[in-house]
């Protein structure tokens, strides 16, 4: 009895329970209205639709726990993977995906350390340097490469995004929906971050700097490499969602990812991840995206028109992030009552 | 940062520092103009550009204007285009009834849309206060909620259609110029600009804010009412974000959801560009001002070079504000940053 009170309230005092209540109600809501949420075919639709949002969260997620922001990953992701599919539609390439990834994942290290040059070792405000330095990619992108649509991609590109794990088909409306096989790929970036977070030195060390920088350097953590390589790995997590979701789409489109930072940042923040670093659970941020996601797809299901997308988004936004910013006022002031009272005695 | 005593002589290397960067934007127009001179001077050095530009940055200087209020608060105003929107539609749909039979407009229903728009952006602003003031969301969270709110509600009214075909009357009251030769739009701009100035440098409200931004907590216990004074501060910005609205309905001749997206990020660039400290406290708007210009021209001029695409000017942009960031980051940080490699983190933790 005494252990599932104290687990309770320490559940209470997490945002996860809240973020993972208010997704619950939103299911049963929509399936309430439609009947059609928990059929096996949207499930796998919201699981493919959360592959590429999904992977930019993890990417957004570390940049915020380290106590900086990032906005320039649309246009990150979107330039390696222009770069790398005209590179290799140029050389007639005919081979398999990993040439493709391997290439995307090498430049976005680059542009990462681009940003983690000018935010690690210049100490420069995270939110100016990744303004300035997606306006630099998209410039990249659209003046030197000249980009427009690419709307054939090389085949091994095409084959890897539209072969299936499994499908899944609607019994009723006899609708199928594929689970595609990049949503292995997300597990394990998800899984590969997790463990990195979790259990070694590297990945507290991010945690730390998000939470002190001064004290983490004092602590011993070299806060100067572990930026640096911090914004690389983002870069390439950025990268290969980039690649993902080019294969997925079958075209490279050089400008539909960009506006995307907002409602990922949206989706990270609303998971309980503190926009002033060193807090937040990786969880958290899934629950969060997952969310933005399911909003943004079962609207239509809900009877809702899609021109109200943005109003639920905002709102949730900013319901969300109050809740836990009051959440992080009542704490305080419980501790400092805590305090004085102790005092007193 | 922090408990920084300014003496004389401090007071004196910190006016030098701040005017360096004014110098530096000084320098790099100067540059550019020169340059412009050279390769094309009869298609850059006409009135009817000059004309032109000054009728092309008013919508957004004078939204940067309002970021930069924020900025120095250390907090960020990212909601201004949705603001600008919601109340350029709104203003719109007024205008439409307003409208009679012949395509005129009653004498009266200019200043009214004027009055009304800096109402609705004020209100919109003190929304965005409420929020950071009161329940203390961050305010790049807070205001990036609120954009896209106001975008949202901007769409659910229009769904995503210009509102359009009212009189010209008020398009060509705006496009017109005084005395044939300075655009209405720019003077909007000046005077809010002349206000704000007024503001921050010559009043107490002024001295306060800045007082916040290099330090809330100091702030707080010297007895300012700073939820007050944030609620001030987005709802300057809120007002702000209203006239570039206002004067965006003109440029278009409609208004709607989705225009001046880039906006966003463009003003928190022209407002770092300027001098202005990301983490509060600091800065001019004299630079604010510069930036905004220096921007203008550059945009105009790389126009003038038909065989470059105009696509590069994003990466120019990037390219100045990383250069200044890293100019800044040479001369100003040098002597402090190697002797205590912790000071911009001191900085950021006062800021929060």
């Amino acid at each position: 009895m005494d252990t599932t009170r104290t687990l309770l309230k320490k559940l209470s005092r997490r945002n996860e329970p809240y973020i993972f209540l208010v997704l619950l109600a939103l299911c049963l809501l929509i399936e309430f209205r439609s009947g059609q949420f928990f059929s096996s075919n949207n499930l796998v639709d919201i699981a493919s639709a959360l592959i590429v949002p999904g992977l930019f969260a993890i990417g957004t997620f570390l940049v915020i726990i380290s106590g900086g922001i990032d906005v320039s990953f649309p246009a990150l992701a979107s330039l390696s993977v222009y770069a790398t599919t005209k590179y290799l539609l140029d050389t007639n390439y005919e081979g398999g995906v990993w040439v493709a990834i391997l290439m995307a994942l090498a430049i976005g290290a680059l542009l990462g350390a681009f940003n983690g040059l000018f935010i690690g070792y210049f100490k420069l405000p995270a939110l100016i340097v990744t303004l300035g330095s997606s306006s630099v990619f998209k410039g990249i992108m659209q003046g030197a490469l000249n980009s427009r649509q690419l709307t054939i991609i090389p085949s091994g590109m095409r084959d890897w995004g539209t072969s299936a794990l499994f499908t899944a088909r609607n019994p009723v409306s006899g609708l199928t929906s594929r689970m595609p096989v990049t949503f292995i790929a997300f597990v394990i970036v998800l899984l590969f971050v997790f463990f990195l977070l979790k259990y070694t030195m590297f990945g507290r060390g991010i945690y730390a700097i998000g939470g002190s920088e001064v004290s983490a350097h004092r602590a011993g953590f070299n806060v100067v490499r572990t930026k640096v390589v911090m914004y690389i790995m983002v870069g390439m997590i950025a990268s290969l969602a980039g690649v993902i979701r080019v294969c997925m789409m079958q075209q490279a489109h050089p400008t539909n990812m960009l506006g995307m930072e907002m409602n990922i940042i949206a989706g990270v923040v609303l998971g309980g991840t503190a926009i002033t670093g060193g807090r937040g659970t990786l969880l958290g941020c899934m629950l969060g995206t997952l969310l933005i996601v399911i909003v943004e797809n079962s609207m239509i299901l809900l009877g809702i028109p899609t021109s109200y997308k943005s109003v639920f988004t905002g709102a949730l936004i900013i319901i969300g992030t109050g809740v836990s910013a009051y959440q992080v006022m009542h704490m305080n002031k419980v501790r400092s009552k805590r305090v004085k009272s102790k005092e007193a005695a | 940062m922090t408990q920084e005593r300014i003496q004389p002589m401090q007071r004196f290397q910190q006016m030098y520092r701040n005017d360096r960067h004014l110098w530096r934007l000084i320098l790099m127009i100067v540059v550019w103009l020169l340059f412009m001179a050279i390769t094309r001077f009869s298609k850059f050095y006409s009135m009817i550009n000059f004309q032109t530009m000054a009728a092309q940055f008013p919508e957004f200087g004078i939204m940067s204007l309002g970021v930069m209020l924020c900025m120095i608060t250390g907090g960020i105003d990212l909601s201004v285009v949705g603001t600008a929107n919601l109340t350029s539609i709104l203003m719109g749909f007024l205008l439409l009834r307003l409208t009679d039979a012949a395509g005129g407009l009653p004498a009266f229903a200019i200043p009214l849309v004027f009055i009304l728009g800096i109402l609705i952006g004020g209100s919109l602003g003190l929304f965005n206060g409420l929020l950071v003031s009161k329940f203390h969301i961050p305010p790049i969270l807070a205001t990036m909620g609120s954009g896209e709110l106001f975008t949202g509600i901007c769409l659910a009214m229009t769904n995503g259609n210009a509102v359009s075909k009212f009189s010209r009357t008020y398009a060509k009251t705006i496009n017109n110029r005084l005395f044939d030769l300075i655009p209405v739009q720019l003077i909007i701009f000046i005077v809010m600009a002349a206000l704000i100035w007024f503001l921050i440098s010559k009043t107490v409200f002024g001295t306060k804010i800045y007082m916040l931004g290099t330090n809330e907590n100091v702030a707080k216990f010297s007895g300012l009412h700073i939820d007050r004074l944030y609620m001030k501060t987005y709802m300057l910005s809120g007002i702000c974000a209203a006239l570039g609205g206002m004067i965006m309905l003109a440029n278009y001749n409609s208004a709607r959801a989705d225009y001046g997206t880039v906006y966003t990020l463009q003003c928190v660039l022209i407002v770092v560009l300027g001098g202005v400290n990301p983490y509060g406290g600091r800065g001019r708007i004299s630079g604010v001002v510069l930036a905004i210009i220096l921007l203008r021209l550059l945009e105009t001029g790389l126009n003038r070079f038909p065989r470059i695409s105009s696509y590069y000017i994003s990466l120019i942009w990037g390219g100045v504000l990383i250069l200044v960031m890293v100019m800044n980051y040479f001369t100003e940080h040098k002597k402090v940053v190697f002797r205590e490699p912790t000071q911009p983190t001191l900085q950021k933790e006062t800021a929060k």
